[in-house]
């Protein structure tokens, strides 16, 4: 624990917050690192989050530019086009983004998010990656766990109105307040990789669905090379197909899967606009939780369908 | 429900938001991203630097500005071609009249009192309009579709009332910090600073009626050639010494109770005294009178920190010293103010010494200044989440799709592995006062009881009409109003002192009486029963209103205590939100009909009971600013105090 006091200006700024987790943690918060890649209107309701609770830096990767679609996701992006001509999307956000909180340092990273070495994520404390495909998460996932000092990682995908955050803590030390005393906790989680892995006949009969047309979707798009999200109605057949193949590959009825469900993520690739504050909420609840280490964190998936407006939690361990 | 359907509902809607605070501002981005084109907002407030790390769109520089309009202004910025309508007004003001709530498809409060809640929810169901009710507190929230007709209205479930306390406990017994807070603010700020003609109980004691009031006036007077540090310790001394020595000649108070201890500040100091420990000098440049602090001038830099006796009895005396000196004119006219520094450091360093006395742990500044302050904790991210669930409601309610409404819970522990948890609405309550047609009764001593008790008492107080109208039958006994004559106000100044048997048409048993509120739009009716005797401890109204229901008052912990107050631990251990006052009463009642889902709909006294020991306060308030708190509970043995 360090003897660093919070100066006035960040008890004044940051007192509402302070009498919710506390000083220690508000200061633990001030030095973390956090690095973005990804940025979706989920991802930037996210930013916003953690800005706003004062985080040390924050690092944003995106190399893609301006779009309608970005724009009319992200209220980052000023609609004012002398301000945002010539300028990237995670320069704007950037720009956005410093103006919420300047306690925090706001900077942009370019280039390609899998050419990163392994010292690269170790400069972050949490790195959360959004719009990736499945090769790739695993990838950043791998690079995270390298590094001898912990970083978690996070992936966070909406599609149409649902959204799915997976965690990766690594081993993940933490203290909660049960019955009005402190107790010292310790969790372990799997990698994404071990994760995924599990088959699907283990899991409860009542395990969220979501879950399991994500990795549908997951696996169609890095088998026919698209990028996240780049789906259309006309990828519904073949989309039913591949579904069909991993249910038996896995020994679990169709009906598993609703294709209902398939055809929403399909045709509706972009995000549910008052989706991505409830994503990206929960995201930042969580991040927050793990820099400051309080509290228990989500182990190890979110899943969130404003169809049934239920957010649960499913815990997907290598241990049976 | 698939998300492009909902397009054409959404452009052509109409929605007032009310509040433009920790809500309002992640509800006003969310609406305009969701392709909202005509959005309203009401909000009385102005921006404080403490809101700034959760309502986004608002910045250093707008400190003091309206939040309805520096929000509109912000979220024009990236939707210029939207159409936002501010209004930096109070959502009571007459100009919101049912007219003007019937303009809109869907109402969206983002609030944080009951009182004005209570308030848009009448006016919506007198404009059959549809509400959106929601809050927050750290990490819990939820969000609330009341829909005329279909599902229960605000008020149909009881909304716990802010805790009271009785006066004996914050005059005599004190158990908890929060007791001396009380003390310290209500009391003996109030007597020193407040105003002097209000009637203060700081010298009563519980059963000892025989102090001579007269002889305490002259030892709170402070007379101007008076040496300032004296009055300090003579004040001191009295408060923490003397009145103590005097409850505890009383053997009775403390047979089962640990005694207090006097304390005195020859004690207490030490050598101190007479040592300018504190500098007026270093506070003399301070032309803001908000920048006068105790705290400074003794050198005391951590409001975390807590306090020894001494300290504490240091910077009540420098506060005290630095009111006279610095903020004479306004002595006889403040009130306690949580961002007035100096007045929470009296108050702070006020509660901790009575604290020390009677063997309650002490507490930070910051911690005190939550509790005096009613400051409710909170974050960006549960103000998010909410405003997408608020706009997710709102969609299926333009849409009017009926079976798909519901109420949602942010939970902080999850329930059933869920931390947002969905309920269906609730039918509503036959019972309820304000949305359905059956009366209430009143049991009152017709042959004594004036009229203006009844509009004091039940009218205003537990019905909450602002501006009401009594008729029986016919003829109007009393109503307000701007546009009344003068004999008609005269005529209806005197009904209020006149006894309700002795009227023209005289208000007996069986009377049944017709009350309105004009602005509200809302009518009750209330049958009068004639009884002679009233317990005097247990009814000290003199009168019961039934078929109203009440939320019990509550626990006794610190940390439940106060509605909205911070919690009383030491904040940097402290992950757990601030347990408010009770639960909501688990529904015995119907539950809307709906088609059953596969996991079906959780009863809530089993997700209470399974995340804490402590249930989950599943209704919330939002935000900053007091709540005020009123005592007015029939069942009341001991009078009780207000913590405002």
């Amino acid at each position: 624990m360090d003897g660093e006091e919070l100066t006035e200006q960040e008890t004044a700024l940051y007192d509402r917050q302070i009498r919710v987790w506390g000083a220690g943690a508000q200061r633990r918060l001030s030095k973390a690192h956090v690095l973005v890649c990804g940025i979706t209107g989920t991802v930037a309701e996210f930013c916003k989050n953690i800005v706003l609770a004062g985080v040390g830096s924050l690092t944003l990767v995106d190399d893609r530019v301006v779009t309608e679609d970005a724009l009319s996701a992200n209220f980052l992006i000023p609609s004012d086009e002398n301000v945002y001509a010539g300028k990237t999307l995670t320069e704007l956000c950037r720009d956005s983004l410093k103006d919420f909180n300047p306690m925090v340092r706001v900077s942009v990273e370019k280039g390609d998010l899998a050419s990163f070495g392994a010292e690269f994520y170790s400069k972050f404390d949490v790195v959360v990656v959004s719009c990736c495909s499945f090769t790739t998460k695993k990838l950043i996932n791998e690079k995270c766990r390298k590094s001898s000092k912990r970083v978690a990682f996070y992936t966070v995908d909406c599609r149409d109105s649902c959204g799915e955050i997976f965690v990766d803590l690594q081993h993940h030390k933490y203290s909660k307040i049960k019955n009005e005393e402190t107790i010292e906790c310790e969790l372990q989680y799997p990698s994404f990789e071990e994760s995924i892995s599990v088959t699907w006949k283990s899991f409860p009969r009542r395990f969220s669905k979501l879950y399991f047309a994500m990795r549908v979707i997951e696996r169609f798009e890095e088998a026919e090379q698209r990028k996240p999200g780049e789906l259309s109605i006309a990828d519904l057949p073949a989309v039913l197909k591949l579904k069909k193949e991993l249910c038996e590959a896995q020994s679990v009825n169709e009906s598993h899967i609703p294709n209902a469900l398939l055809e929403r993520l399909v045709t509706d690739t972009r995000e549910f606009p008052p989706v991505c504050p409830i994503i990206g909420g929960i995201l930042g609840q969580e991040v927050i939780k793990t820099i400051s280490e309080k509290g228990d964190p989500v182990k190890n998936f979110f899943f969130f369908d404003a169809m049934d407006g239920k957010g649960v939690i499913e815990d997907i361990s290598g241990n049976p | 429900m698939a998300s492009r359907k909902h397009l054409a509902a959404v452009m052509g809607a109409k929605v007032l938001m009310v509040g433009a605070g920790g809500i309002g501002c992640e509800l006003l981005k969310t609406l305009a991203l969701s392709g909202f084109q005509d959005i309203h907002i009401i909000d009385m407030d102005t921006i404080e630097v403490s809101n700034l790390n959760r309502q986004f769109l608002f910045r250093q520089s707008h400190v003091g500005q309206s939040k309805a309009k520096v929000a509109r202004e912000a979220v024009l910025k990236f939707r210029p071609e939207i159409s936002i309508t501010s209004y930096h007004a109070n959502v009571k003001d007459s100009d919101f009249n049912v007219d003007f709530f019937k303009q809109f498809n869907v109402v969206l409060n983002g609030l944080d009192n009951l009182d004005a809640r209570r308030h848009v929810n009448r006016l919506c169901l007198g404009a059959d309009v549809p509400l959106i009710e929601s809050g927050t507190t750290g990490f819990l929230g939820q969000v609330t579709v009341h829909v005329k007709g279909r599902t229960e209205c605000y008020e149909c479930q009881p909304k716990p009332a802010p805790k009271t306390y009785p006066v004996c406990t914050i005059t005599s017994t004190p158990s908890k910090f929060v007791h001396c807070i009380v003390w310290a603010k209500e009391l003996l700020f109030a007597k020193l600073f407040g105003d002097k003609n209000q009637t203060n109980d700081l010298n009563v004691r519980s059963s000892d009626g025989a102090s001579s009031s007269e002889q305490a006036e002259d030892v709170f007077e402070h007379s101007n050639d008076e040496d300032i540090e004296q009055y300090g310790r003579r004040i001191y001394d009295h408060v923490f010494g003397y009145n103590i020595e005097q409850a505890l000649s009383n053997e009775e108070t403390w047979k089962n109770r640990n005694r207090p201890k006097p304390m005195y500040i020859r004690d207490v100091m030490l050598n101190e005294l007479g040592q300018q420990n504190g500098s007026v000098e270093k506070n003399g440049a301070a032309n803001d009178v908000y920048s006068v602090s105790a705290m400074a001038s003794l050198g005391m830099k951590n409001p975390q920190d807590i306090w020894s006796l001494m300290e504490n009895s240091r910077v009540f005396l420098e506060a005290l010293k630095l009111f006279f000196m610095k903020r004479q004119k306004e002595i006889g006219n403040l009130t306690f103010d949580k961002d007035d520094q100096l007045a929470v450091e009296f108050v702070t360093a006020a509660a901790n010494i009575r604290a020390a006395s009677f063997g309650i742990p002490l507490h930070s500044l910051f911690e005190a200044k939550g509790i005096a302050g009613n400051i409710v904790h909170a974050v960006a991210t549960t103000n998010a989440i909410i405003a997408g669930l608020i706009v997710i409601e709102a969609i299926k309610v333009l849409q009017n799709d009926t079976k798909n409404y519901r109420m949602t819970y942010c939970l902080e522990h999850p329930a059933r592995k869920m931390l947002l948890m969905p309920v269906d609405p609730f039918e509503p309550n036959k019972s309820c006062y304000v949305c359905s047609e059956t009366p209430l009764s009143l049991e009152i001593n017709t042959h004594r009881t004036k009229l203006r008790d009844v509009v004091e008492k039940i009218v205003r107080a537990k019905l909450g009409m602002g501006l009401p109208l009594i008729m029986h039958g016919s003829a109007l006994l009393y109503e307000v109003g701007d546009d009344l004559d003068e004999d008609m106000v005269a005529n209806y100044a005197a009904n209020l002192d006149k006894v309700l048997s002795e009227f023209p048409t005289p208000v007996t048993s069986g009377t049944m009486l017709t009350i309105e509120d004009f602005q509200q739009e809302l009518s009750c009716k209330i049958n009068i029963k004639h009884r002679e005797e009233f317990d005097e401890e247990k009814e000290p109204d003199g009168m019961v209103l039934s078929g109203w229901t009440q939320a019990p008052a509550v626990a006794q912990d610190d940390k439940k205590s106060t509605a909205n107050a911070g919690s009383s631990s030491n904040a940097s251990s402290s992950m757990e939100p601030e347990k408010t006052d009770d639960i909501e009463t688990t529904p015995e009642k119907k539950r809307k009909l709906s088609d059953v889902s596969e996991s079906a709909n959780p009863d809530l006294s089993s997700v209470a009971g399974s995340s804490t020991r402590n249930p989950e306060k599943l209704e919330l308030d939002d935000d900053d600013d007091e709540l005020v708190i009123f005592d007015k509970w029939d069942s009341v043995t001991d009078k009780k105090i207000k913590l405002q």
